[in-house]
């Protein structure tokens, strides 16, 4: 990969489409990231009336659809815009 | 009341319903209508099978039992598959370019086309899924028993094992019919995908319907539903982080390593880009699977008696409120999620067996000849629907064994975790070039055995096949080797437990194996075509090429692909190397081709051991060394460059060569012939002019003399005119001043004159179809049928077998007639084939005396009547084809 030597500047719809490939790459992490954040809310409960919002399963519930929702969103949105460019030279772009 | 009884009948009907569409699906993709069954929405739907009777009636108990938990089981796919650029695209990519038929001839493929790995992985997904199908057989039983129940006119319900049995027979008989109907070189089920597809559609709208149901009709709406979960025993969320993590990955890696899941997700694909639809529609299915578990099992906790099967609440929420409709909908529901698994799990776990266990072992068992004639498709499809059977019927005996009694979410990880043992190996193969298979074969042993030790075995209780004391105190008294407390880990959930030690350790040997040990060749040019594969996705050859072996691969492809398709795809190469006829030139290209094909029906590793079998080793060239070695891309370019112009030009040499030598062998015919005709025209002179001298100066001859030296006369005078018949003929045809007349007729009555009038029948044996014949010509019938006698009087001639036949075989194909005269003689050897269809060429010393232009005249007509004529090797005996436009007007054209 190391070989082909690809050009330091390229053109604006090139960037674009390799920034979008990035994004694409990066989604699931940080998926992955909100769907872990319900645990920081399960702290020990003062007593059972005393429950923050975070530690209701109703309200993780509705949380993490919403999320589940906009994960899916993005996904499509992402995959308009994800080109299967010449492969060799995005390979080489990110590397 | 709902009676069992027109349960039953709802299922049939549902099942049949189910029939026609595969059916009509199968057709249609058959006559290559039906671009629709390969949109991007039917592969998204078809991905649901992930969505099992697991998730159908187990989520809502898993769900009861720990609330919120069950969601991780979805997170994990949905996060896979939002990533689809980085993994599934490369996945889906390399099944389609090195065309894998299984997870196991995916891995066995990486791995230097190893079998023993694919032997392996097909085992250990053979054992691992037999619980989970053993857990949808379980949830269609429950679900019977439950309307059972309910039933008043029903005094003794049918016993749980024998509505289990009854399932698991229906499943493999649909299974069968639909999984099993042809070996497709593709591997794909167009019928299979589009039923599921539509039971995917079932499932979601039963569990929507009963979702709606429950949060509207039952509790009250949106805001009543959530003070509901706050009362509830689950409203608390308490998640342990170490479940909720654990829970989320292993569903992950079980979603890439699933064998039903490839099946579908790769080996059924029809095109990469419907990622693109599914990267969005998938996860949205799954969330709105998910939307209405925790409702449903909120209402069920409150409102069913103590004791209920939280599983069940799918379908007793609204049996127990008088919803019969929405209660079988929901039956149909679950029914449809277990049936489509099932299904799917069946033919990839039975592709698997037979490409890599039953098939190695059976061409081992009879010679290992690849050259053994006979076709291997039938051993195949049955070798199939006995593994389909075989592994049901395991699921049954699980089902049996471990008495149906465990919870659904419990029997189904212990199955993800099973799988997920492939994760290491699969992950390492497509993104590390350093894995090797000693590697792969050593993490994937050490992670099946302890999902063994500490998962699956355990899951039997613990007297059966584990004593308790082992499970207390460990092996021996060893207190750290304690199945579910490893290491002393005792504080675990047995199930994270399990994930935790058997993937660590599993990738831990898996990357210390890889470095310790240095690959093959062969794997490290399959390891760069898949790490690579977006770089080039076209492989360099890999075979070098033996001389004149076209027709030993071609006898081998027939049996694999059959005869027809064979026959075709060779003569597809051999044109695109500009040859005429069947037998393409070996090329590496060629040859790869071929592997590729075959790979498609018997898997990658038995398609690679049948062609070394013929051509010899495989070797890795330069080319390919390079390719490995990564060197500078010029030196790369510079040096296939010359390689393809080298092996170009030795091609053409060869060309040269043979024409060369064709062109030599018929200037030897020639003078030859030339003899030969001096020989034939002197001799009948000869006796005409000795005989009319006997006529013209003896008196005293009698007049039975006088008559038979005149008739003797007459016979070589016919004889000379024959022979010049036969020239004038040929430079008629070959001039093009012949004048065709067209009639109409039919084909039999074609064969009928010119077997008489080749008049073999008293030394020749011919076996017709006559119920194929009947096809109607129109063309030059006189011509056609002097091509007919010529081939026929030829078998005659030519064919010294014992008790000598003849066999003609005509078939309607592509708007061609062809019709194949195939003899029991020994054949035309392979470097005569070319020769046989030149003027003046004779096969050897010839004992029956023609002059050589039989063939070529019929060559000249087949021509003149648009159609060929062609030797067809491969064949048991001297085998001719000669193929004729059956459209009108062809005739016409040819003429001008």
């Amino acid at each position: 990969m190391s070989a082909k030597k690809s050009p330091v500047f390229v053109q604006r719809r090139t960037y674009r489409r390799r920034r979008v490939a990035d994004g694409a790459r990066l989604l699931p992490v940080f998926g992955g990231i909100l769907f872990l954040i319900p645990l920081l809310w399960g702290g020990e409960p003062a007593g059972p009336e005393a429950a923050p919002e975070g530690g209701r399963t109703a309200w993780v519930m509705t949380y993490l659809f919403v999320v589940w929702f906009g994960l899916a969103v993005l996904s499509g949105v992402l995959a308009r815009f994800l080109v299967a460019e010449d492969e060799g030279n995005e390979e080489d772009g990110e590397s | 009341m709902v009676t069992l009884n027109v349960l039953v009948l709802v299922c049939l009907l549902y099942v049949a319903f189910l029939f026609a569409v595969a059916f009509g699906a199968d057709r249609a993709a058959l006559v290559g209508r039906g671009t629709w069954l390969r949109s991007p929405i039917v592969y998204t739907l078809s991905l649901s099978i992930y969505c099992t009777a697991w998730t159908f009636y187990g989520a809502v108990g898993f769900a009861a039992r720990s609330g919120l938990e069950f969601v991780t089981i979805y997170l994990g796919p949905t996060l896979v598959m939002i990533g689809w650029w980085w993994t599934l695209r490369k996945m889906v990519r390399v099944g389609r370019s090195q065309r894998i038929t299984s997870i196991a001839d995916l891995i066995s493929s990486r791995y230097g086309k190893s079998n023993t790995l694919a032997v392996f992985v097909t085992l250990v997904a053979v054992i691992g899924l037999t619980p989970y199908i053993a857990l949808q057989l379980q949830s269609v039983t429950l679900s019977f028993a439950t309307f059972a129940e309910a039933d008043p006119f029903t005094d003794a319900p049918p016993s749980q094992q024998s509505t289990a049995f009854w399932v698991a027979a229906g499943l493999a008989v649909f299974t069968i019919l639909f999984g099993t109907r042809n070996l497709d070189a593709n591997e794909r089920h167009h019928g299979v995908v589009m039923a599921i597809a539509l039971e995917a559609v079932v499932k979601l709208f039963a569990l929507l319907a009963v979702g709606v149901f429950v949060v509207w009709g039952l509790a009250g709406g949106v805001d009543e539903i959530l003070t509901r979960i706050d009362a509830s025993p689950i409203a608390r969320w308490e998640v342990p982080g170490s479940r909720w993590v654990g829970l989320t990955l292993l569903s992950a890696a079980a979603f890439m390593c699933l064998p039903r899941m490839f099946q579908v997700m790769v080996v059924e694909s029809e095109d990469e880009d419907h990622l693109r639809m599914a990267a969005w529609a998938f996860p949205t299915y799954l969330m709105l699977m998910s939307l209405f578990v925790v409702p449903i099992a909120v209402m069920g906790l409150e409102l069913m008696p103590e004791g209920a099967n939280p599983d069940l609440f799918v379908l007793t929420l609204p049996l127990m409120n008088g919803q019969e409709g929405l209660a079988i909908l929901s039956f149909l529901g679950g029914f449809s999620s277990a049936t489509s698994m099932v299904i799917v799990a069946a033919i990839a776990l039975s592709t698997m067996v037979s490409n890599h266990i039953v098939m190695p072992i059976w061409l081992w068992s009879t010679g290992g000849g690849a050259m053994v004639s006979g076709d291997v498709r039938s051993v195949a499809l049955l070798a199939r629907r006995l593994s389909i059977a075989v592994i049901l019927f395991l699921g049954y005996c699980y089902f049996r064994l471990s008495g149906g009694g465990t919870a659904l979410a419990a029997i189904g990880l212990i199955s993800f975790v099973g799988v997920a043992q492939f994760l290491p190996a699969l992950m390492g193969g497509l993104f590390w070039r350093g894995a090797t298979r000693s590697g792969a074969l050593a993490g994937l042993s050490v992670g099946f055995v302890l999902w063994l030790y500490c998962l699956f075995l355990p899951s039997f209780g613990a007297s059966e096949i584990m004593p308790y004391s082992v499970m207390q105190n460990g092996p021996f008294g060893i207190g750290w080797l304690r199945p579910q407390a490893l290491f002393g880990a005792d504080a675990m959930d047995p199930v994270i437990h399990a994930v935790m030690w058997s993937l660590l350790l599993n990738t831990c040997t898996f990357l210390g194996v890889s470095l310790l040990t240095l690959p093959k060749p062969i794997e490290r040019l399959q390891g760069a075509q898949f790490v690579n594969v977006f770089q080039h996705s076209q492989t360099p050859g890999s075979w070098s090429g033996g001389l004149a072996r076209s027709e030993d691969l071609m006898i081998m492809s027939q049996r694999i692909m059959g005869a027809s398709e064979a026959q075709a795809m060779f003569s597809r190469e051999a044109r695109k190397q500009g040859i005429a006829g069947y037998l393409p030139e070996p090329t590496p290209d060629f040859l790869q081709t071929l592997e590729r094909e075959l790979s498609g029906s018997v898997g990658a590793a038995t398609a690679h051991a049948m062609i070394s079998q013929i051509v010899g080793r495989a070797t890795v060239s330069v080319e390919d060394l390079m390719a490995v070695a990564d060197e500078t891309a010029q030196i790369m370019e510079y040096s296939s460059k010359l390689e393809a112009k080298t092996e170009e030009q030795a091609r053409t040499a060869r060309q040269l060569r043979e024409a060369n030598e064709k062109l030599t062998l018929i200037s030897v015919q020639k003078d030859a012939f030339l003899s030969q005709i001096s020989h034939e025209l002197r001799t009948p002179m000869t006796s005409i002019r000795a005989f009319s001298e006997i006529l013209r100066d003896s008196d005293g001859l009698s007049e039975a003399d006088h008559s038979k030296y005149a008739s003797i006369i007459l016979e070589e005078a016919t004889r000379l005119t024959r022979l010049l018949d036969d020239l004038l003929d040929l430079s008629v045809l070959e001039n093009g001043q012949v004048v065709l007349n067209s009639q109409t007729g039919e084909l039999s009555d074609m064969l009928d004159r010119a077997i008489s009038a080749a008049g073999v029948q008293d030394r020749l044996r011919i076996h017709r179809r006559r119920e194929a014949e009947k096809i109607m010509l129109h063309t030059d019938l006189d011509r056609l049928a002097q091509v007919f006698i010529n081939l026929i009087s030829n078998a005659g001639k030519y064919c010294d077998a014992p008790d000598p036949a003849l066999t003609i075989r005509p078939q309607a194909e592509n708007g061609n007639l062809v019709v194949d005269f195939i003899d029991n003689g020994p054949g035309i050897p392979t470097d005569q084939q070319a020769m046989i269809f030149e003027k003046f060429s004779r096969i050897g010393q010839t004992k029956a005396g023609g002059a050589g232009l039989g063939l070529a005249i019929c060559r000249e007509i087949m021509g003149r009547l648009g159609g060929d004529i062609t030797y067809l090797p491969g064949q048991e005996g001297a085998a001719f084809r000669v193929v004729l436009p059956l459209r009108d007007g062809t005739l016409a054209q040819a003429a001008q």
